[in-house]
């Protein structure tokens, strides 16, 4: 056990002294102030459009309307819930002061979140996780490693421990970045914000049944855990790559041309069912969380989840399998 | 076979096969504790896969490795102990330091203190330099810190492969110089592979020559050496001088050159009597040079039927 987190920590020196770690901090840096300034674009815009931008008034009026449509008898008991959620957090924006169209870093976080999980954070993590093997094959190093008094497993273990540490740091970096570096503009209020979640898609049709409001913290802190699970998942894919390929350029072509097309094939045929069991289209774990449909009919939560374990666990097979048997040649 | 005590590594019938080509065949050899022992071919000849083999980077087809006793096959982990090795080139992390180096490997290794470290950077004279980054250092410098990372486990075999490759010739001089204190202060056996016929011939107490996959001699640097001691005569008349060397019971002609040189095998002490004998006949004697045979002559000399067909 002591020597597993003496090789875990070596390979974390390794990749941080390659500036690989710090090259994709400074990449999510760059990038959130960017995102930030899109974001207060939009909302500039949005002010000006509506004219006197007394939001309060808005609302108020919006808080109005929506119980005079409660009053409705024609009106579905399950839509009714709906308003009512909604009235409760329009009345939240309201009472705190709060204007729903520039609302605080936590939204930005959360809306970031929801935007990279498909392709920015997989990206960030590729470029970690593409060469954490294959960079030993194209250094020579790898005969240093594998004639140690070690087995190969446990130096393969060790790898992919730092891997998932790697990925966690990336996500936790996106999550604090984004909120400190978004908070100068935006401000750093709206934790307690009351955000719509339980959305349920059975057969095509969205059940509202379940749907409640949570503090946006606590939203957040799901889609978190979720882009974890996403990221992890597209880490573990590429760490088999990485054993298997043994270029690091190739293997992180390999994996952008996968990440690009999973994204895109779903918006290409959304009629084309069986793409649902392909990793890359099950990434956008948050949409459950936010109740965006899904492309593809029969996607849910569970149903993504066990995809992604199931692709992630016969690549760890595979790239278990090929490091421990194949011979070093070159 | 038990394990004997007197071989820091014995292999028996290593042999590997990479699709339908047998790149080494029925290997058998040992090393003896405190040895230098040479594995001589040229390039292409199964050296390096033979190496890979020893430190468990390719699974024999066949045969077996032991190392300090230990079957590299059955417990990789004792037998790996034990070893410490360059393959091919001594590539290192070159963002790290030397040092940082050190200690990744170190780290892989128990037993291995801070103080070890520090000994084996004095050991290979890099005490000055340990703390740079090594995309700064010279080839050379990078072959002694492949040798330092070899020995950090206090290994009781070293192999290395090609150690010279790419120095110039200081650094050959001084590697040179450096494996045979290994030998013979710290009693460490060393296996070497080399293409380079005169740098066994400096530093082993034994060579297996190899070509083609197979093992075609072992023996005794010297003893490989001693065999053939041709020894060149230029005089003249030349019939009459031959003639004089073919009645003399120790001396064999073994070749007669258009050239007018003779070439002889002859003991060394019975060089003068000949020359007295050829004086006598009234030969002229313009020349006798002692050739004293490389590794080169025996190694073509044995290769020879190979290269031709």
């Amino acid at each position: 056990m002591r020597n597993l987190i003496a090789l875990v920590y070596n390979e974390l020196l390794k990749t941080v002294k390659k500036k690989r770690v710090l090259v994709v901090l400074l990449i999510i840096a760059v990038l959130i102030p960017v995102f930030t300034y899109a974001q207060y674009r939009t909302v500039q815009t949005t002010i000006q459009q509506m004219g006197t931008s007394d939001w309060r008034s808005i609302l108020q009026q919006q808080i109005i309307d929506n119980q005079n449509r409660l009053s409705s008898n024609r009106m579905p008991e399950e839509w009714k819930k709906l308003v009512r959620l909604n009235i409760q957090q329009q009345q939240y924006y309201l009472d705190h002061d709060i204007n729903p169209m520039a609302p605080g870093a936590p939204t930005f976080v959360r809306k970031f979140t929801e935007e990279s999980i498909s392709l920015f954070l997989p990206l960030l993590v590729v470029v970690v996780a593409a060469d954490i093997v294959s960079s030993e094959h194209s250094a020579g190093t790898i005969k240093l490693l594998l004639t140690r008094p070690i087995r190969r497993w446990r130096i393969l273990l060790s790898k992919y421990l730092a891997l998932l540490l790697l990925v966690s740091l990336i996500v936790v970096a996106t999550a604090i970045l984004g909120t400190l570096l978004s908070g100068i503009i935006f401000g750093y209020g709206g934790w307690e914000l009351p955000v719509f979640t339980g959305f349920q898609e059975i057969n095509g049709e969205m059940i509202t049944d379940q749907v409640h409001l949570v503090p946006q913290w606590q939203y957040i802190l799901m889609s978190c855990g979720l882009a974890w699970f996403s990221c992890t998942a597209v880490a573990t894919l590429s760490f088999m790559v990485s054993v298997v390929v043994r270029s690091t350029a190739a293997g992180m072509g390999i994996m952008l041309a996968s990440l690009i097309s999973g994204s895109l094939l779903t918006q290409a045929a959304p009629s084309w069912t069986a793409l649902k069991y392909l990793a890359f289209t099950n990434l956008r774990l948050t949409d459950y969380l936010s109740g965006t449909p899904t492309m593809i009919e029969g996607m849910t939560l569970p149903f993504s989840l066990a995809v992604l374990s199931i692709w992630s666990l016969a690549s760890l097979v595979v790239a278990f399998t090929v490091f421990v048997k194949r011979d070093v040649l070159a | 076979m038990p394990a004997d005590e007197e071989k820091i590594l014995f292999v028996e019938n290593l042999s590997k096969r990479i699709g339908q080509r047998e790149i080494v065949t029925d290997l058998t050899f040992d090393v003896e504790h405190g040895e230098i022992y040479g594995f001589l071919g040229p390039n292409g000849a199964g050296k390096t896969t033979t190496i890979r083999m020893l430190v468990g980077l390719i699974r024999p087809t066949r045969g077996k490795v032991q190392i300090g006793g230990y079957d590299l096959g059955k417990e990789p982990l004792q037998a790996l102990r034990h070893v410490g090795c360059i393959v091919e080139n001594p590539e290192m992390y070159p963002y790290l330091t030397g040092r940082e180096n050190l200690e990744i490997f170190g780290r892989m290794i128990e037993e291995v203190t801070p103080d070890r470290i520090e000994e084996v950077v004095r050991l290979v004279e890099l005490d000055q330099r340990i703390d740079d980054k090594v995309k700064t250092y010279s080839l050379g410098m990078r072959q002694r810190l492949g040798i330092a990372q070899a020995l950090l486990g206090r290994p009781k075999l070293l192999i290395l492969d090609e150690p010279t490759n790419g120095l110039d010739p200081s650094g050959i001089r001084e590697m040179r110089r450096f494996i045979r204190q290994l030998a013979r202060e710290e009693k460490i056996s060393v296996l070497i592979s080399s293409h380079i016929l005169h740098e066994v011939q400096l530093l082993c107490d034994r060579v297996a020559i190899i070509n083609k996959g197979r093992i075609i001699q072992i023996g005794p640097v010297d003893q490989l050496l001693e065999g053939d001691s041709p020894v060149e005569w230029k005089f003249s008349p030349l019939d009459r001088g031959v003639k004089v060397l073919e009645s003399l019971p120790d001396v064999t002609i073994l070749e007669r050159r258009d050239d007018g040189l003779v070439f002889t095998r002859i003991p060394e002490d019975c060089i003068h009597e000949a020359n007295r004998e050829l004086l006598h006949a009234g030969v002229k004697v313009q020349t006798i040079h002692r050739k004293s045979p490389t590794l080169e002559d025996i190694f073509l000399q044995l290769t020879e039927g190979d290269s031709l067909a």
